[in-house]
């Protein structure tokens, strides 16, 4: 299952993704990654059998742990089929088809959220 | 030569035997027959664009309450409308963001929700006079309420439009969408083969009154656009059409963001094939229409050309920026441009759409000039500390918190062996290393990553990173890394309360 574990400020600076990683013997297989210096977002993917854990060992540690179940969501309505989200996608899971409407391959989908920032209609999100 | 007129055209438009094709049809019949031939067979050739328009607005005539009141300041639901002008109008910009929801609501979204029938609050305040004695004013009103909701762009349907990438090592956030670090994406506007001033670069058939597409609607091309630059080949139009009987198809808000609301705007022009040359340019393709991609992580107006692209390029999904393929997005809908050629075309063809000659000829001679501007803008270098204190990543951290005792700073900009910048310690640095172990020197307890500014760096743009990171100083440095000062928000404040 694909997990999304947000790292505020105050523990950013310590090693709570490995520590938790060697605690539980858990693999993560991490996907996308952002920090700075404020601040770090990880999506990874993590079998289910050791979620528990490592949302156990991660939260105890200070992060925030939300379960991603929903690949994306486009909203045909308020969708222009621009192709905004395509480019900005790292699982290329937006195209278009023959006739320059939008194409999608949802398996692809890590839900990272990114192309969600990007669409300028507020087409997409991560929610059911 | 062939030669049609206006009348001609109508005419057959008349009688029903007009031959109409859209732009993208016409490059086919071009490169078929020739311009010759492709002028007799064709009368009107449709264009079609979809994509954000932030310079659209509409003006509103709300008529008079009771007692009456000369409205000084109007607010649609919490957006704030232009209304230095008389009692009861106001332009509602789709770029002005809601006083109490930032970048989720906007002018752009008052209009969709206008042309969509919603209710909109209305908030009112003037200053009083004798002949409009009224104060204050709150009512709840929808589209039908209003005397006359004209939609107005000043700038629209741009020739073509620059192409936005990103060389620095962020993502950054702008009205061309969110462009990746390190040249990551690549993001476009515009239609290119169903471009309208693409298909009539020489402005020979539009121009002022020219009938048009707008939003679902008929509208009328009032003149060149703001910033028309035909030199340059950015042309842009002025628009005008009636909000009242337009589409929520073709007129849509947008968010951009971390950048604002925009409008989209579906916008198509029938170009009357008079002659020849006509036929020609209207076989204008997506490779003819050629632009550059600038590197928009330099927040400067000039911003660097990458390398030069036409629209065949972008369209075909990526394109190569430093031998690397690079993704492109479209920020426009392609799809949306060619129903609205399309819907155009059909117009034509049913008898219910005529062209016209423009009752004058937009402008083929201007450029866009950049501001006048008579003030300097400061640069890091007139306000910068140049007397900063740096220290060795060797030293210890009592050193470093010695001397930042005697010097009053907070923070201390750290060079290695080399002279050369390597860190930064703070205060703060200190205490953290003083209540852990093992942290005896700078080196161990700096911050390695360490935000820094150039000495001729607006300050504007020094002010902005300083903000986004969070952090209070930058060591100014100069191509060699070698640390020439410091500047703290502190300095900047402190500026920006005496320009005020
Ligand atoms: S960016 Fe949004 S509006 Fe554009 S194609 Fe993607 S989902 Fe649709
Ligand atoms: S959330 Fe969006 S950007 Fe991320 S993988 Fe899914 S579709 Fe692609």
């Amino acid at each position: 299952m694909m997990i999304k574990i947000n790292i505020s400020s105050n523990v950013i600076g310590e090693p709570i993704l490995a520590e938790s990683i060697i605690e539980t013997r858990t693999a993560l297989n991490i996907s996308q990654a952002h920090f700075d210096s404020t601040y770090g977002e990880i999506i990874a993917e993590v079998e289910t059998d050791d979620f528990k854990a490592i949302r156990q060992a991660l939260e105890s540690k200070g992060a925030k742990v939300t379960v991603l179940d929903h690949p994306i969501v486009r909203d045909e309505e308020d969708c222009v089929e621009c192709g905004a989200c395509i480019s900005v996608c790292p699982s290329h899971v937006f195209s278009f088809d023959d006739e320059w409407g939008i194409a999608q391959d949802i398996e692809k989908c890590i839900q990272c959220g990114t192309c969600i920032k990007m669409c300028p209609h507020r087409a997409l999100s991560l929610e059911k | 030569m062939v030669e049609k007129s206006i009348e001609e055209i109508n005419r057959k438009i008349n009688e029903g035997n007009v031959n109409v094709v859209t732009a993208e049809e016409m490059v086919g019949i071009v490169g078929e027959v020739g311009a010759k031939e492709a002028a007799k067979e064709v009368d009107v050739v449709t264009t079609g664009t979809f994509g954000a328009m932030c310079s659209s607005g509409v003006w509103l005539n709300f008529g008079h309450p009771e007692p009456p009141m000369k409205m000084n300041k109007v607010f649609l639901n919490g957006v704030e409308a232009y209304s230095g002008v008389a009692a009861v109008d106001a332009f509602i910009g789709a770029g002005q963001l809601s006083e109490t929801e930032g970048f989720d609501y906007g002018g752009a979204h008052v209009i969709e929700d206008l042309i969509r029938g919603k209710s909109i609050d209305l908030h009112a305040t003037s200053y009083g006079t004798d002949c409009y004695p009224r104060k204050t004013l709150d009512t709840t009103l929808n589209i039908y309420d209003l005397n006359q909701a004209i939609m107005i762009n000043p700038r629209n349907g741009y020739q073509k439009y620059n192409v936005a990438t990103n060389g620095i090592n962020r993502t950054i956030y702008t009205y061309m969408g969110s462009l990746l670090p390190n040249y990551g994406n690549v993001t476009y506007s515009g239609a290119g083969v169903l471009s309208p001033l693409s298909n009539d670069p020489d402005y020979q058939t539009i121009g002022v009154g020219t009938p048009i597409f707008l939003g679902g609607t008929k509208g009328h091309i009032i003149g060149e656009g703001t910033q028309h630059s035909p030199e340059t080949n950015f042309g842009t139009l002025m628009l005008r059409g009636d909000l009242k009987d337009m589409s929520a198809d073709y007129i849509r808000a947008a968010n951009f963001h971390e950048y604002g609301t925009s409008l989209y705007v579906g916008m198509g022009v029938p170009i009357p094939i008079l002659n020849e040359q006509l036929a020609q340019s209207t076989a204008v393709t997506d490779k003819d229409v050629v632009t550059n991609v600038l590197d928009y992580g330099v927040p400067s107006r000039d911003r660097p050309v990458i390398r030069k692209v036409n629209y065949e390029e972008l369209r075909s999904g990526s394109i190569e920026i430093n031998g690397k393929d690079t993704p492109t997005s479209s920020m426009s809908s392609f799809k949306k441009s060619r129903e609205i050629a399309e819907e155009l075309k059909k117009w034509v063809s049913a008898g219910e759409f005529f062209v016209n000659s423009p009752s004058q000829r937009l402008p083929a001679k201007a450029t866009c000039k950049p501001m006048r501007q008579t003030t300097r803008n400061p640069l890091v270098q007139d306000i910068m500390a140049r007397d900063v204190v740096i220290i060795d990543e060797n030293a210890t951290f009592h050193e470093a918190a010695k001397m930042i005792m005697e010097n009053t700073f907070s923070h201390l900009p750290v060079v290695s062996d080399d002279g050369k910048l390597a860190g930064i310690v703070t205060a703060w640095d200190i205490s953290k290393a003083v209540a852990e172990t093992g942290c005896n020197y700078v080196k161990d307890i700096m911050t390695k990553r360490v935000l820094t500014s150039n000495a001729t760096d607006p300050i504007d743009i020094a002010a902005r990173n300083l903000d986004m990171k969070e952090v209070s100083a930058m060591p100014v440095i100069d191509n060699d890394r070698y640390v020439i000062g410091i500047i703290t928000s502190n300095d900047i404040s402190k500026l920006f309360a005496r320009r005020r």
